[in-house]
């Protein structure tokens, strides 16, 4: 880290130079006295939830408009990932996906019900979950069908339409494996059914490994209760995996010793294979990156100095470095990775690029701690049918930048 | 589905000898499956907080006092379908009252949804017309999810006699039973759908991609 951090400071800093001394920065105005400093402001409320400054109207969850649902109960809407900093994504920016609109629960009367191949079957209450031991982790959320309008050809403009079925929280819940091993799973069961209380009763079959590993119980995000629209007032979280499987409005869970074959894990969900095949239980979200500023839609004022920056992630483990072209893939350099750096969580990447003004294309390509390399759609297309609805898509985004500075969609020029 | 069961057994025959909880191996980022070859990516992190004294806050129940919440089907051999039947001709009449105003006249396609029927035969073509009829590999799955899920303006008001119903009339639509069939738990499970054996697991990493840094292309 340290090597590369020094790496960054020296290579900026040779960027930089040049471009300050040359075109530098044009005389700023005289300064006024503003008038925040001579009123008193907004008097404080007795209570109040805060919300962002009326400035930030703009930084908001918008549903898919590439792929436009004609109703808006099984809908999906998605994370501004271009406004946002960090790797935390704020609570009210997560990204939806509901099959028939969200629940309103009242945790007083939920349950979740344990049962099928256990010793004892069980039902908790929302009171009985808060009493466990409770476990906070960062990990992102990602839809198995972040990029799907966007394989062969341009059809969204910005980051939050290409890739905004992606947000990062803390999130914070019971081990699943904790209920499990109080209900006394039968040794013989190997799989479990995820099932919500929502109207499209949504459900899920899961390898019980996963189930035992790392799976939660959730009832909190970044320090606050769950919001309804993300399974308030519980959910399963299933790390690294595509976030259809980490079933919200949680009210059971059946050991079972084989999957169930859900509408969810053959009709959908599955992805087109080369000769009418569909590949099957492609839970696990591969490693992937995207840059978010510059991106689509955002114009670069003049020649001079920008910091390239996005977010890396993996389902396989932690991001080890991420690779910056700004000529189009034919060389990288590689960026810094901002700390924290953790499994299956959105990772923070930076670089400083001189623009020179002329034609450029901006790609990210990630690489996790087993040296896997993120593809390009090419890579993909050897093995993969790019037919209709496809799943699972981390090639690299390429953003193209024009002399005049107006960054594009170029993920048919990678 | 036999080439997938034969595909599981073989994968995790291959997955066997490695333990489950062990750190991803270099170069090979997927190799903890699942007893069944499954994919699981990355393990942990695990709990960490000891339990010494475990505590046990969850209620017993009985399986009888949670039947209404048990409405799953395994839908390769039907397990968990319940009593209950209903024929194309009364799945005709629950159509035209229940689901018409989304779904289309003959779900052909509505106001809100596409087609449920045709596309049998287009697998190998793109793109791949995707109907209950074409993808499902188990016609179980309609009772499933027609049970759990459907009408949208009141999941899980249907009998099981209409559910079967309606599973009858879309199977029949899309040409894979009879005008005069009668649908239940022992003949649901025996409809072969075109689609059954279209299903392989998941074999990722399946991109081989370089780190190249100079003169790449």
């Amino acid at each position: 880290m340290a090597n590369s951090r020094r790496e960054f400071l020296r290579k900026s800093a040779a960027l930089t130079t040049g471009t300050l001394a040359a075109a530098g920065a044009a005389q700023a105005a005289p300064l006024a006295v503003p008038q925040t400093n001579r009123q008193p402001g907004h008097g404080m409320e007795e209570t109040a939830y805060g919300l962002p400054s009326k400035f930030e109207a703009h930084v908001k969850r918008r549903r898919s408009d590439v792929l436009k649902n004609r109703q808006n109960l099984s809908d999906w809407s998605m994370t501004p990932l271009q406004y946002q900093p960090g790797i935390i994504t704020p609570n009210g920016l997560v990204y939806e996906r509901h099959h028939a609109g969200t629940p309103d629960i009242d945790p007083a009367t939920h349950r979740i019900a344990i049962h099928g191949m256990v010793k004892q079957p069980l039902v908790f209450t929302m009171d009985d979950l808060h009493r466990y031991p409770s476990v906070s982790r960062f990990h992102f959320l990602e839809c198995s069908g972040n990029g799907l309008t966007d394989w062969l050809k341009p059809a969204s403009t910005t980051v939050q339409q290409t890739h905004g079925l992606l947000s990062g929280a803390l999130w914070t819940g019971v081990p699943m494996s904790t209920l499990l091993e109080e209900a006394g799973v039968d040794p013989k069961g190997t799989w479990a059914l995820l099932e919500g209380a929502d109207a499209s009763a949504h459900t899920r079959s899961v390898p019980m490994e996963k189930m035992l590993d790392d799976a939660l119980v959730v009832y909190a995000m970044n320090g606050e209760a769950l919001r309804p629209e993300n399974g308030y007032p519980v959910r399963a979280l299933l790390p690294g995996w595509e976030g259809n499987i980490s079933v919200k409005w949680l009210r059971r869970i059946k050991v079972g010793d084989q999957p169930w074959h859900f509408r969810s894990e053959t009709a959908r969900y599955t992805d087109p294979m080369p000769n009418g095949k569909w590949r099957q239980f492609s839970m696990v979200m591969e490693t992937k990156s995207v840059i978010t500023s510059p991106s689509g839609g955002q114009k670069l004022k003049g020649p001079g100095f920008y910091e390239v920056t996005g977010l890396a992630w993996s389902g396989t483990g932690k991001i080890r470095a991420v690779d910056v072209s700004t000529d189009g893939g034919r060389n990288w350099r590689e960026a810094v990775v901002e700390e924290p750096v953790m499994d299956k969580s959105l990772t923070r990447f930076k670089i400083g690029w001189n623009w020179d003004g002329g034609p450029a294309m901006l790609m990210s390509r990630a690489v996790d701690n087993n040296g896997y390399v993120q593809p390009s759609v090419a890579d993909l297309q050897k093995t993969r049918a790019i037919v209709g609805f496809v799943q699972h898509h981390n090639a690299i985004q390429p953003w193209s930048v024009n002399a005049a500075g107006e960054v594009r969609n170029a993920i048919n020029q990678a | 589905m036999q080439s997938t069961r034969l595909k599981l057994l073989a994968v995790s025959a291959g997955v066997a000898l490695i333990a489950l909880g062990c750190a991803s191996m270099n170069g090979d980022p997927m190799a903890v499956h699942s007893s069944a070859g499954i994919p699981l990516g990355k393990t942990g992190p695990h709990a960490v907080q000891p339990l010494p004294d475990k505590p046990r806050f969850g209620h017993a129940i009985s399986e009888a006092d949670l039947a209404s919440w048990n409405i799953d089907v395994r839908t390769p051999d039907g397990q968990g379908l319940p009593p209950g039947r209903g024929s194309v001709a009364q799945g005709k009449k629950i159509f035209e009252a229940r689901c018409v105003a989304c779904h289309g006249a003959d779900a052909k396609g509505g106001a809100v949804y596409g087609a449920m029927v045709g596309g049998i035969g287009t697998m190998n073509s793109n793109p791949r017309v995707l109907t209950p009829g074409s993808m499902y590999p188990y016609a179980p799955i309609l009772f499933d999810y027609t049970r759990r899920a459907m009408p949208m303006d009141g999941p899980q008001t249907l009998s099981n006699d209409e559910v079967y119903a309606l599973s009858a009339y879309l199977l029949n639509l899309n040409g894979l039973v009879p005008a005069d069939a009668v649908m239940d738990a022992q003949s649901l499970p025996k409809v072969q759908m075109p689609n059954r054996n279209a299903f392989v697991v998941d074999d990722r990493p399946d991109a081989k991609a370089t780190r190249c840094m100079t003169n790449c292309k």
